[in-house]
This record gives structure tokens, C-alpha cells and sequence, in this order.
């Protein structure tokens, strides 16, 4: 039973994740009826933005230490932080420590320009062209995007820690009854958890309580009549876009402690995202959320080392498995509407 | 009255004949004069560099080029010629090779094994290369030295840790300088027992292929022979990021100590997942729980960042090491790029090196020759002590560095230090060990190719 419920926490991050990009892809689809497969390399810049906002913070300058010597016998030269020089040494400390979580800060208003550029400058070109051609350009935008990434940090993998106040574990057996150490789940990963949270309740409360949000759903479900009734749905839906990258964004942000964020993170996920997507119902923002969660959770079972000795590399297939069989049980998926790609 | 065989049928089969030949591969055709593939001219030779420019490894790849291009620095008489005046064999002078100047051509593995065959191929069909080194994958390692083994020319393997590259699938044209997983696991298990006891259970992951299962395999047999039990091992997939699924259940296995036979992003991963867990901080059967990662190299331990701190590893040679030999690369490489070299660019520079000597002791390029010279060939100053290039499987025996993250580095290179070098003859094995593929492998024949 331990095992179950570390397998659920588990399935609940990654089920986060999943539900995050593919809600951005939903409301990518949903209002622009683009195929956007750039969208797990937003996954990846966004997480490249914690990577860039730890290194700004932990800019230095060289101090040489005539007491010690690098690696070629010359005297040492020091990294003395400018954060600490300018905020003293705790401050200064803190403010490096905290470098994912203001990194959201950075990325949000740099997510929302991408986004923007990308729709504006490329993806607008390529709305009435057959989703195959679509597939195609944003599928060689994301190869763009990795290669520029991998040729600024490298291939390997850049480790960006949480604060250490958050990096500890939440032993969840003790609450449950169980001895200590048996289910132990990291204490980031519960931030993940209820921070998705967080920004899927803000993006639907944005949609269903908002004027814009109302006329964005109106567009959604029949652009040609809200076209008629004089408003400019297209500049919207280029501002949805801009939102949906932001949400991308701000999911790689957060995630970059879980997973050190590396140039092929963005392709790692856009696949499962799409069949997160699929499963979900197109079209269904509350069905990419349901089916995030779901696929999520029994992804992270078929990993238990029990199941993987049972059917090996069953890991690897499960998903695809359960979409199989979810789409021949419903064909539109689990939440998805009639109509929604059927023409 | 004659009669002429002139006809336009004739000249057409006599004209598509001639036409064959001359798209025939380069290698394919016999250089009467040679007898073997890509005899190289008076002037210049090209040597063929296949390094992942692209995928998961290029860092190591990069840094295996800039070692390559420092070799061919050094052998053309650039340079203040780095181990060439450490190398106990004294041959090489500075004038190329055999009097040639060195040229090259780099290919880009993408550490596949079908990319890095194309890209072999086309460096010795459409660039003449007459020597194929480089890789940081033994799934590479292993296809391109079948390749060249079928080509005619010599293969001297990069970063290569499988044991099959000179076990079961070694070849009479492929040579490796790199330790292996065998070695790894005789040098780490008595320095694990020491540090850890030998009441200890281990749960192995396992990197889906070659090189995980050969690594897993050795490490099993050394602990065990030690002492150790093996509670569980799982293999996991390649491209897996998040090892969290893995991790959970390693806490409740009854192990006390977690093995993480994993490589460059996945080790990256996987010992983050871990540290996350609280493995480093866990009790199990009355005993701190302990990481182990077999293979380290410098590159990942920068990845891993704060996670590698006191966890014990092997490498095949570091840049801290004091060796004239050691020194001397650490100098040429430190001033030409600004950092040191890591353990791929090492053992690329010193595969060249190598090359160039026993091509210059043989007194000819002829890769039966060459292998010739190289079999059993010893020497010293490269920064491993004395070696030995054993014949009969075409792998380097040298000592074998058990390291372990460093507590406080002083800089950014100063990642891990090494905590014994343990002598060659614990490494040893007999060619016929069954982790080396047994009897039955053999190296085949030398094959001059053309």
C-alpha cells in the first residue's frame, strides 16, 4: 500500500506537468487551430529562463587569491558574487538561493514576447496551410530552439536547485500511520503540485470569469460570428498564444529542479503531451488537465520496479497502451466535442 | 580481311565496366601499388575524427576534438608538443607521420550507431581517411569498429567503457585505451568494501544497453565476490529524465545501498531523483544508506553539481593527476582552451598519439602492421603509468583511478579527487573471462582492406 501511495505522489508531479503543456497546446489548437509542436520547447525555455536568471544572479568578477593556484600553476582567481557585494553576504546568498522562484518573474513577460514573436512573425503565415505543413515548420522551430540552447549551455544536463528551505522531504507515512521513511516525497515536487494547481484554476478563472476570457471562448466555439459582431478575435487569440507560452514557460520554470533542465527536454515532452492532448478530447481544456493526471499516474506504476521485472519496457509503451484503449472506448476522448477535427 | 571488334555494343560494356570501377568506394579499390585501403600520398595523411557533434554527448564530444585537433597540433610540430617529450616511446618528432603531414576530417556520431557508421564510412569512402578514431558511446564504439574491421582500416576507439568493445566483439583492426566496465568494478569493489563493509545489499539501475549491462554485470560479480547481496536491479530506459518512479521504491527494497550504473544525462538525473529522495540522509538495516556511481568523468560530476559530493566512482584518468605525462597535457590543452581536460579528451589524444607512433615504429600505414606494433606493445608517460597494449584483445591494461566527489573543490574543475590508484594487476583478466565474451571471441583476422 506504501508503494501505491509513492507511486500516486509521483504520478501527481508529473501528471502536473503533462497537464500543464498540454493546456497550453489545447488553447493553442482551441483558438488559433494550430498543431503547435514548438510547444515543448517553450517546456525547455522556460526552464532555460531558471538557468539564466541562477546564472545573472550568480554574476561575479575575478578577484585573484595569491595563496592558492589554478590548474596550470598561475595564482588563483576567485568568483566574488556582485549580489553579495551589493546586498552583503546573507542577502546576497538568499537572492541566489531563490533564483528558481524569481526566475518566474523573468520568464513570464519573456515567455509572453516569445509566444508573440513566434505567432506574429512565423506561425500567422501558416493558418491556412494543412495542419501536416504546420506540424512540419513548428516541429523545425523546436530543433531551432534546442540546437540555439545547446550551443549557448552545452548538451549535458545544468543542475538548478531549489531554495534549500524547499529542498528538504515531507515524510508522508508518519501522517499516515506508516514508520518513518517509508513514504517520503519531496518537498519541491508538493510545491510543483499545488503551483500547477494554482495556474490551471487562475487560466480557467481567466476564461470563464473575464470579459476577454468570454469573448476567447465565443471565438473558440464559433470564430466566424464573433468576427461578425466587430471584434478583433484574431489579436486576441495572438494574446492567447502569448498566455499559453507563458503557461509553458512557467511549468519548465518550476520544473527545472525536478528534472535538470537540458536541450532535449522540450522534444522529451511534446510527444506525450500530444497524446496527453488526444486522450484529454482536443479541443478540451478540462480534459488535457483530467488526462495529464491520469496518464501521469499510471506512468509513474508502470515505472515500479515490480511491474517493469513483471513486463519489461512496459514503462516505455504504457501510455500508448491506455490511449489505445481509451480512444477505441471513446473515440473523442475523455473529454473531448463533437466536431472538434473531424472535418 | 580483318574483322574488328569495335562495335557500339562493345564500347558501351567496356565504357559501363570502366564507369563501375570508377564509382567504386575508395576502399574498394585495390591500390596495386599498396595493397591496403587509403594508402595515403607523399605529402599528407588524413586521419578520420568520429565524435558526437551532436546529442546527449557532445560535450564529451567537443572536448574529444579539441583534443584530436591538439594531437595533430602536436604531431605536425606545433605547439610546445605537449606528451610527445613525456611518451617513453621516442619516435615521434614533430614532422607528421612518416614524414606526412597530418590532415583530418571529423564526422558527427550523433551517438547513434547508424549515424556514426554513415559518418565512418564517408570519412574513408569520400575523405581517404586511413584511421578511424573516436566515440563516446560503446553502441558506437561497437558498430564503427565493425566497420572499419570491414573496411581495412585501423579503429582506435574514443570513449569506450563497455566490455564488450574488446570482449565479445572485439576486432583484429579495433583498439581500446579506455578501462572498462570489468576493470571498474575490480578496482571499486575493494574500496567499497573498505569505506562501506561487506554486509552490505545493493539496488542496481541500470541504463537500458550495452555499456549499462556489462557495468551492472561487473559491479555485481566484484561486491558480491566482497561480500554484498544484490536485493533488486532494474534497467531504465536511455531516454528517461525524471528517475523519480525508480527512486521511490529504493528506500523500501532492503537495500542499503543504491548503485546507479548510468552515464552522462541519465547519471545527471538519476543521482538528483536520488539526493531528492533523501536517500544520502536515509537509514536502512542500521547502516547510513550510500550512492554509488561506477563511471565518473568530470563533465557529469559539473552537472551534478553539490549531488556528487563524497560519492565514490572510477575514472580512467583525471587532470589532477602528477605524472610528467599528466602535467604536460594538462598544460598544452589548459593554455590553448582555458580548462582542463576531461578524461574523453585524454584518452582521444593519447589513442592518437598511439597511432602515430606504431605507424612510424612499423614503418608503414598498412593496418596489419600498425596492429602489429601495437600488440603488446608497452610504454609510459601518458599519464596512466606504465601500459601495456595487450594483443590478444587490443585492450590497454594500465592502474585504475577510484575517485569520489570532492568535499570543498577550490574551483570549478576541482570536482572529484581521487582516492587510490589501484595498481594494473588487480585490474587484470584473463582475454577468455567470461564477461568478456568467454572462449569463443576472438579478434578475427587483420584485414589491410584494398
Amino acid at each position: 500500500m506504501d508503494q501505491i501511495i509513492v507511486q500516486i505522489l509521483n504520478g501527481l508531479d508529473k501528471g502536473s506537468a503533462y497537464a500543464l503543456i498540454a493546456l497550453g497546446l489545447t488553447l493553442i489548437f482551441g483558438t488559433l487551430g494550430v498543431v503547435n509542436f514548438a510547444h515543448g520547447a517553450l517546456f525547455m525555455m522556460g526552464a532555460f529562463c531558471a538557468v539564466v536568471t541562477s546564472k545573472i544572479l550568480s554574476s561575479s568578477h575575478k578577484v585573484v587569491d595569491e595563496t592558492r593556484t589554478d590548474f596550470l600553476g598561475n595564482p588563483l582567481e576567485v568568483d566574488v558574487f556582485y549580489v553579495q557585494d551589493w546586498f552583503g553576504q546573507a542577502a546576497g546568498a538568499a537572492i541566489m538561493d531563490w533564483a528558481v522562484p524569481l526566475a518566474i518573474l523573468v520568464s513570464i513577460p519573456f515567455m509572453i514576447l516569445l509566444g508573440f514573436v513566434m505567432e506574429r512573425g512565423l506561425i500567422k503565415h501558416f493558418y491556412k496551410r494543412p495542419h501536416a505543413d504546420q506540424i512540419l515548420v513548428t516541429f523545425g522551430l523546436a530543433i531551432v530552439l534546442g540546437e540555439v540552447i545547446k550551443y549557448y549551455f552545452g548538451a549535458n544536463p545544468i543542475q538548478t536547485p531549489a531554495p534549500d528551505a524547499l529542498n528538504g522531504r515531507v515524510d508522508f507515512g508518519v501522517w499516515l500511520g506508516y514508520g518513518p521513511n517509508v513514504v517520503v516525497y519531496p518537498m519541491w515536487r508538493l510545491v510543483y503540485f499545488f503551483f500547477s494547481g494554482a495556474i490551471i484554476a487562475s487560466v480557467f478563472a481567466f476564461l470563464q470569469f473575464t470579459t476577454f476570457g468570454m469573448v476567447v471562448r465565443a471565438g473558440m466555439a464559433d470564430r466566424e460570428t464573433v468576427g461578425l459582431l466587430g471584434i478583433d478575435i484574431d489579436k486576441r487569440f495572438t494574446f492567447m498564444f502569448g498566455l499559453a507560452a507563458a503557461v509553458a514557460g512557467i511549468a519548465g520554470v518550476m520544473y527545472a529542479p525536478i528534472v535538470s533542465p537540458a536541450y532535449t527536454m522540450g522534444m522529451d515532452w511534446l510527444v506525450l503531451s500530444f497524446v496527453v492532448v488526444v486522450v484529454g478530447g482536443m479541443g478540451s481544456l478540462p480534459g488535457a488537465v483530467l488526462a495529464g493526471f491520469v496518464l501521469g499516474i499510471i506512468e509513474s506504476f508502470a515505472s515500479m520496479p515490480a511491474v517493469v521485472n513483471l513486463l519489461p519496457g512496459i514503462n516505455q509503451i504504457v501510455i500508448y497502451v491506455v490511449a489505445i484503449a481509451i480512444l477505441l472506448i471513446r473515440p473523442r476522448g475523455l473529454m473531448g466535442r463533437k466536431g472538434v477535427m473531424e472535418d | 580481311m580483318s574483322k574488328s571488334n569495335f562495335t557500339r555494343r562493345g564500347v558501351l560494356k567496356t565504357g559501363a565496366v570502366a564507369g563501375a570501377g570508377l564509382t567504386l568506394p575508395t576502399y574498394l579499390r585495390a591500390d596495386g601499388h599498396t595493397g591496403f585501403t587509403n594508402a595515403p600520398g607523399d605529402s599528407e595523411v588524413v586521419l578520420g575524427f568520429n565524435v558526437p557533434q551532436t546529442g546527449p554527448y557532445a560535450d564529451e564530444g567537443a572536448d574529444e576534438l579539441r583534443a584530436y585537433e591538439l594531437a595533430v597540433e602536436h604531431l605536425n610540430g606545433g605547439g610546445d608538443g605537449g606528451m610527445l617529450s613525456t611518451f617513453s616511446s621516442k619516435v615521434l618528432d614533430g614532422t607528421g607521420i612518416l614524414g606526412r603531414e597530418v590532415k583530418y576530417v571529423t564526422g558527427d556520431t550523433q551517438t547513434k550507431s547508424d549515424a556514426a557508421r554513415a559518418s565512418a564510412r564517408s570519412m574513408i569512402e569520400k575523405d581517404g581517411a586511413i584511421m578511424i578514431t573516436g566515440g563516446s558511446s560503446s553502441g558506437v564504439a561497437v558498430a564503427v569498429q565493425a566497420l572499419c574491421q570491414e573496411a581495412g582500416v585501423i579503429f582506435m576507439a574514443g570513449l569506450t567503457h563497455s566490455n564488450d568493445t574488446t570482449g565479445k566483439d572485439r576486432k583484429a583492426n579495433g583498439f581500446r585505451h579506455f578501462f572498462n566496465s570489468y576493470m571498474t568494478g575490480a578496482a571499486l569493489a575493494p574500496v567499497l568494501a573498505a569505506q562501506y563493509g561487506t554486509d552490505r545489499k545493493a539496488y542496481h539501475l541500470t541504463a537500458d544497453y550495452n555499456w549499462g549491462y556489462t557495468t551492472e554485470e561487473a559491479i555485481k560479480a566484484s561486491t558480491e565476490a566482497m561480500g554484498w547481496e544484490t536485493v533488486n536491479s532494474v534497467k531504465t530506459p536511455l531516454t528517461q529524465t525524471d528517475f523519480s518512479s525508480y527512486i521511490a521504491p529504493v528506500l523500501n527494497s532492503g537495500a542499503d545501498v543504491l548503485v546507479l550504473n548510468h552515464y552522462g544525462g541519465n547519471m545527471i538525473n538519476s543521482l538528483t531523483s536520488a539526493v531528492q529522495f533523501g536517500l544520502r540522509e536515509a537509514q536502512a538495516n542500521g547502516q547510513n544508506f550510500e550512492i554509488v556511481v561506477p563511471l565518473y568523468s568530470r563533465l557529469m560530476a559539473r552537472g551534478a553539481g553539490e549531488n556528487v559530493k563524497g560519492i565514490f566512482g572510477s575514472t580512467n584518468w583525471h587532470w589532477s593527476l602528477q605524472d610528467e605525462g599528466s602535467q604536460a597535457f594538462v598544460r598544452s590543452f589548459g593554455t590553448k582552451y582555458g580548462f582542463p581536460p576531461s578524461q574523453a579528451a585524454h584518452t582521444t589524444y593519447v589513442q592518437t598519439l598511439l597511432y602515430a607512433d606504431a605507424v612510424t615504429r612499423a614503418g608503414s600505414f598498412a593496418p596489419c602492421a600498425v596492429a602489429e606494433a601495437l600488440e603488446d606493445f608497452e610504454f609510459d608517460g601518458m599519464g596512466n603509468g606504465k601500459t601495456l597494449y595487450r594483443g590478444d584483445d587490443h585492450q590497454c591494461f594500465k592502474d585504475v583511478l577510484v575517485v569520489k566527489g570532492k568535499e570543498n573543490p577550490e574551483s570549478e574543475f576541482d570536482l572529484l579527487e581521487v582516492v587510490e590508484v589501484t595498481p594494473v594487476d588487480q585490474v587484470m583478466y584473463d582475454p577468455a573471462h567470461p564477461q568478456m565474451g568467454g572462449a569463443e571471441a576472438t579478434l578475427g583476422e587483420c584485414n589491410n582492406g584494398a
